[in-house]
């Protein structure tokens, strides 16, 4: 599925990034990242690994804490967001994470139930099973409702994972490495459901990645992030459209791998 | 919250510094001890606050509770057994064989049973609460549910505390009453005594007191070993190598300090007697 212009609305900005600094020990990941991303945006961030990607995504929604810098998400400064008020952002934001991160102990079912009703405390168990019926079928996998993780393929793990957040109907959707460790077709259809996801929901999001064929899918614009800093931004035939040979070599080596 | 919940950051931000207050291990050792106490403080702040977590703690203390009485069965019949037959020498060098069940009932009552009880706990439960937690940590499951706007530390850690705090004195007695149980097998066996004149010896030397503070004992075992686990589960790092860590930590530490305790209620209970 190629990706389609779509109503993105420039006036909105939904994630506003502004000077963010990070490090962890010696170890200094983010050097002043500068980031805005409009209202139905898909953004795609690229970058080798080990570049502090995850740890972008991870501040925005929350999990980490920024040295310095500000990050504000619908309007709220996240850094300074109290307990109560972080729990109501997070209702609009999200996570898809890398390894799935499905709840071992629990069915499918379950998996998807667990954030629906413990934020929703007045539904009806037959309401609950309607929207996790009604979610799984966006995913495609309504076949998987009562099966564990265990038993489950890496992409499925994946789409239920993307299920168990749109549950919430989210605002804004975060994908750490949606397609790493799966083969090329199922990564295919993960960057379909992306697009999916945000022609159904309307969602905003931002796609961490190291794969080219899903940054080309799914991305509106992409951020290359190396060294710390975003090197260039723009669409994706904009990125590569360059002279600068470290650009040029992530081109290469990712989708060639020849020269 | 600017709480030390994680005692590895704090860690890494002395690294970055460069600093320290003391020497890099002394440092170090304060700021896990600050953490634990955070820890244990946040434990106290989310346990009365709704919403409760009823089905899981429910779920938990059949994990903890039923799901260990075949271990504690075997175990506390076998202390019982052999700890009477063992006694029965010494006693008989005096002719005092039939003091056995007060001396039986006494040791079990007072000690044995709670400590044993603990002891396994530590074993089954500790490592088991430790590893599970470490293994959601490192798989990154605990961000999950702190990203969906749900409160893990209510679901994973206070569920798992109140389970084990709840169910241990319960194993506790039980694992007291089989004991005994296997006491009088022997003492039946050897003296022939009557299943009642049995239990009234044994309970003729036991004081209200001693159940109490037993039972006391068993609260703060059962506290300690779900904490402790909760603790080195929640805050597992570097993969699966730290899920090993922490179930080892949870039960080495858990079992340190179940002695410490001991000592410490048996000084309180003697000069209390």
């Amino acid at each position: 599925m190629e990706n389609k212009p779509h109503d993105i609305n420039k006036k909105e900005v939904v994630i506003s990034i502004r000077d963010l600094h990070k490090s962890f020990g010696d170890n200094h990941v983010l050097q002043g990242i500068n980031l805005d991303v409009y209202k139905r945006e898909n953004v795609v961030v690229l970058g080798r690994s080990g570049t502090g990607k995850s740890v972008l995504i991870k501040i925005i929604c929350g999990l980490l804490k920024p040295d310095s810098g500000t990050v504000t998400v619908l309007g709220k400064e996240v850094d300074r967001l109290n307990e109560s008020e972080l729990r109501e952002l997070r209702l609009k934001v999200g996570f898809s994470f890398q390894n799935s991160a499905l709840y071992d102990s629990m069915s499918v079912r379950e998996n998807l139930a667990f954030p629906l009703v413990r934020n929703s405390r007045n539904m009806s168990q037959q309401e609950v099973t309607k929207a996790i019926e009604s979610v799984l079928a966006n995913v495609g996998l309504p076949q998987t409702i009562d099966q564990m993780p265990s038993e489950l393929s890496g992409g499925q793990r994946k789409r239920i994972g993307i299920a168990r957040t749109l549950i919430l109907n989210p605002e804004i959707m975060l994908y750490d490495e949606p397609t790493a460790g799966l083969d090329p077709i199922t990564s295919i259809e993960i960057n379909n459901l992306i697009n999916l996801v945000r022609e159904k929901f309307h969602t905003t999001s931002i796609i961490i990645t190291h794969d080219l064929t899903c940054a080309k899918n799914t991305g509106d614009r992409i951020a290359m992030l190396l060294d710390g800093k975003f090197l260039k931004q723009g669409t994706f035939e904009e990125l590569f459209d360059t002279e600068d040979e470290r650009i040029q070599n992530f081109y290469n080596y990712n989708f060639i791998n020849q020269k | 919250m600017d709480l030390i919940l994680n005692a590895n950051e704090a860690d890494m931000n002395f690294k970055k510094s460069g600093k320290y207050l003391i020497t890099k291990k002394i440092d170090s050792f304060f700021l896990h001890l600050y953490a634990a106490f955070q820890f244990i403080l946040r434990f106290f702040k989310e346990v009365f606050r709704p919403p409760f977590e009823f089905k899981e703690i429910i779920r938990q203390c059949y994990e903890v509770g039923y799901k260990s009485l075949a271990l504690i069965t075997l175990t506390g019949f076998v202390t019982g057994l052999v700890f009477t037959k063992q006694s029965r020498p010494s006693l008989s060098e005096f002719g005092a064989s039939s003091w056995l069940p007060s001396l039986v009932a006494i040791a079990i009552i007072r000690a044995l049973a709670p400590l044993v009880t603990a002891l396994i706990a530590a074993g089954k439960v500790g490592s088991n609460i430790g590893a599970e937690l470490g293994s959601m940590k490192v798989s990154e499951q605990i961000d999950a549910m702190e990203v969906s706007a749900v409160n893990p530390f209510k679901f994973l850690v206070v569920s798992r505390v109140v389970a084990t705090t709840l169910m241990i004195p319960m194993l506790m007695c039980y694992t007291g009453a089989v004991a005994m149980l296997g006491a009088y097998i022997n003492v039946h066996q050897n003296e022939a005594t009557s299943f009642i004149s049995f239990f009234q010896q044994a309970f003729d030397k036991i004081s209200f007191l001693d159940i109490f503070s037993s039972l006391i004992k068993s609260i703060v075992y059962g506290f300690t070993i779900g904490i402790v686990g909760c603790y080195k589960g929640y805050n597992a790092t570097n993969g699966t190598e730290g899920v090993g860590k922490a179930a080892n930590a949870s039960v080495v530490v858990s079992m340190f300090l179940v002695f410490v305790e001991e000592i410490l209620i048996v000084q309180i209970t003697n000069s209390i007697r």
